[in-house]
């Protein structure tokens, strides 16, 4: 069995995946959770292939956990940071993507600011293309990584109940998070002020809140996301204050919530604004968690799709080869 | 002395006859000699027999982006007239967004003259609105009638101001031409690149509504109603539009409307996959946007199909969705294209 008939050769989002790949992916992250345990974080599963970092949005977690994720697996690794887009500098997506396939590279890990340039990417080259986040669309491995963070601390999916808390409008965490977590079995719900709300989103299945307050009384796991500063200079909010004040997750409307609520966020936080400190440091937060299981789930999808098998990664990290 | 041509057996529509029947098409000289049943052929003639296919007038196509001068690496008033005839079109009327702005008389006067070199179909000069499409000043609509224009339009944008809408409506009156807007209210667009629906929410892509261009719409009606101006409307998609439009008829206002073919027959489901083919402006809406403007074309809410045939190099489409160009190919394809039998061809009914 190869690659291409367990996840296809490109990861561009979830929506087009089934249940059982995604159930793959996160079992397949188990063993290699362990790796980053060891003094010596490294197995030789992708010794001699070579993965291009390619960034055209800034980003530092994403960015590192790859690279991690990368060299844990013996892979030998390129980050090209592109500030801007790539038309900006001169050169079209498409010329980059020509110019990598010439450099007989094998995976790609693409972050690009335009909804759709991983799957742009993914249709031109033979390499794997890993979508590290593509505009609005999607962030594939972030939903991957908050999946096997709830299934860590609630040991299951389904049946739970998981808010999106904040701006799902540009959020491609968002809609990841909403296509992974529905087809795993999980009731999933949103909040927001109704301008950072993208229309038609109710027909995807979830519930909305329009009250954080509501969110709360009803959900078991709260994913709060990050609210990017220009939205305020864009006027889909009045303030930051204003924002904290009606939709900030508090203690005070925690302790009013009918169960304990995991509390999660794909980071970086602004805290005081989102999410309080308390909540965030707070006892039902799992947001470091997120952080290591993101390396395993990116070790994972790297190997899975490298053509690893899943039955051979506890074999892989005691010392095997991919093949 | 070229051969005379007839054509037998083909579904003749012709709407200014009010003709829709099987007949034969005598062509003599170059000019239409005759129409009828059982014709027969002249000596020498070359019969052509044209069973299970329509034969029309001349086509006229009152929506065309020629990227002379400015982008003849895209189109040309030359490759553009070539293109329409291949189409069917006899006349088109280029829209004045070239670089320059067609906003002058020595610019359209330029056009007509690389019109009259290139063969093809005959190309009318639409002028600007305003001067180098700003939406500030008045272009000289006199002369730029006087060299040939038909209508002014700024297409490409909106007339964003109600006020130099108002004036243009009023102002055109004494040359007793239309003034064509692209309605779009430029603050409800921004930044957007698809129809705003559930499947640009899927694909994380800016949407655009339906109200952006209602708005204008009915601004436009309102002032055409104060002004007594003839306003048309270019490339409806909405399905309120055409409801406004219906309403301001029935009242008598004087109000023209154009649909594409591309409005008439996709979705916003093209867009799926991020095809930058289906990237356009306005942008491919719901199904039920689709068979509004289907019903009013058949009723003559809609007066026109006009193909806002808008050509880009092959590679400039070969982007990311939101970094490709808005614009689709259109004269070429026209009369190839899925237009169910039921439809008359309406360009040619169109008073613009």
């Amino acid at each position: 069995m190869t690659a291409s008939s367990t996840l296809g050769k490109d990861l561009t989002g979830l929506e087009h995946m089934t249940p059982e790949q995604i159930r793959l992916i996160l079992d397949t992250a188990e063993p290699f959770k362990e790796v980053s345990e060891r003094p010596i974080k490294k197995v030789p599963a992708l010794r001699g292939k070579t993965i291009v970092n390619l960034f055209f949005e800034a980003s530092t977690r994403t960015r590192i956990s790859f690279e991690f994720a990368e060299k844990r697996l013996s892979a030998d690794t390129v980050n090209v940071a592109a500030s801007g887009s790539s038309v900006s500098k001169g050169e079209t997506l498409v010329d980059t993507a020509r110019n990598l396939e010439a450099m007989r590279i094998d995976m790609v890990v693409i972050r690009h600011g335009s909804s759709g340039a991983a799957e742009f990417l993914g249709n031109r080259i033979a390499s794997n293309v890993i979508n590290a986040g593509d505009g609005k669309h999607e962030h594939p491995t972030q939903a991957l990584l908050d999946l096997l963070t709830i299934r860590d601390k609630h040991g299951k999916i389904e049946g739970l109940k998981v808010c999106l808390v904040g701006d799902v409008l540009h959020s491609r965490v968002a809609r990841s998070n909403i296509w992974g977590l529905s087809k795993l079995g999980a009731e999933v719900g949103v909040c927001g002020p109704w301008t950072l709300l993208p229309r038609g989103i109710e027909d995807l299945g979830v519930k909305v809140f329009g009250r954080i307050e509501e969110a709360i009384e009803w959900a078991d796991v709260l994913n709060v996301l990050r609210l990017q500063l220009e939205r305020m200079e864009k006027g889909f909010i009045p303030s930051l204050r204003e924002y904290y004040r009606v939709f900030g997750v508090t203690p005070e409307r925690l302790e009013r919530a009918p169960r304990d609520i995991t509390i999660m966020h794909p980071g970086p936080m602004n805290r005081g604004v989102e999410i309080d400190s308390r909540v965030a440091d707070g006892p039902h937060s799992v947001i470091l968690d997120q952080v290591t299981n993101g390396v395993a789930v990116r070790m994972a999808v790297l190997y899975l799709l490298a053509g690893g098998r899943a039955e051979l990664a506890d074999a892989a990290k005691r010392g095997g080869g991919s093949e | 002395m070229t051969r005379p041509i007839l054509l037998k057996g083909g579904r003749v529509i012709d709407p200014s006859r009010d003709l829709d029947e099987a007949a034969d098409v005598l062509i003599q000289d170059g000019k239409i000699a005759g129409v009828g049943r059982g014709l027969s052929a002249p000596d020498g003639a070359d019969v052509r027999n044209v069973q299970g296919k329509i034969v029309v007038p001349g086509l006229v196509d009152l929506h065309v982006h020629l990227r002379e001068p400015g982008n003849e690496d895209e189109e040309t008033v030359a490759s553009g007239a070539r293109a329409a005839a291949a189409g069917g079109f006899t006349a088109i009327c280029a829209m004045p967004n070239t670089d320059p702005v067609t906003d002058n008389q020595a610019a359209v006067g330029f056009i007509v003259r690389q019109s009259g070199r290139a063969g093809g179909a005959r190309v009318h000069p639409i002028g600007a609105v305003s001067i180098g499409q700003k939406g500030e000043r008045l272009a000289e609509f006199g002369e730029m009638v006087s060299a040939g224009a038909v209508a002014v339009s700024d297409d490409g944008k909106p007339v964003v101001s109600s006020h130099l809408m108002r004036t243009a409506l009023e102002y055109a009156r004494t040359f007793n031409i239309p003034v064509a807007d692209h309605c779009e209210d430029p603050t409800l667009a921004s930044g957007g690149v698809m129809h705003e629906g559930l499947v640009s929410t899927r694909l994380g892509l800016k949407g655009i509504p339906s109200a952006a261009e209602e708005i204008m719409v009915a601004r436009d009606v309102l002032l055409a109603e104060l002004t007594g101006g003839h306003v048309h409307l270019c490339h409806m998609s909405a399905r309120g539009s055409v409801a406004i439009i219906r309403e301001a008829k029935e009242r008598g206002i004087r109000v023209t409307a154009e649909v594409t073919p591309h409005h008439l027959t996709l979705t916003d489901h093209a867009c799926e996959e991020y095809d930058t083919h289906a990237k356009m402006n306005p942008p491919l809406r719901e199904a039920a946007d689709v068979a509004a403007l289907r019903g009013a074309l058949k009723d003559g809410v809609i007066d026109c199909i006009a193909s806002d045939h808008a050509p880009h190099a092959y590679d400039e489409k070969e982007a990311a969705f939101d970094d490709a160009p808005f614009g689709v190919v259109g004269s070429r394809r026209r009369s190839g294209s899925r237009t169910p039998s039921s439809w008359r061809p309406a360009s040619s009914r169109c008073p613009s």
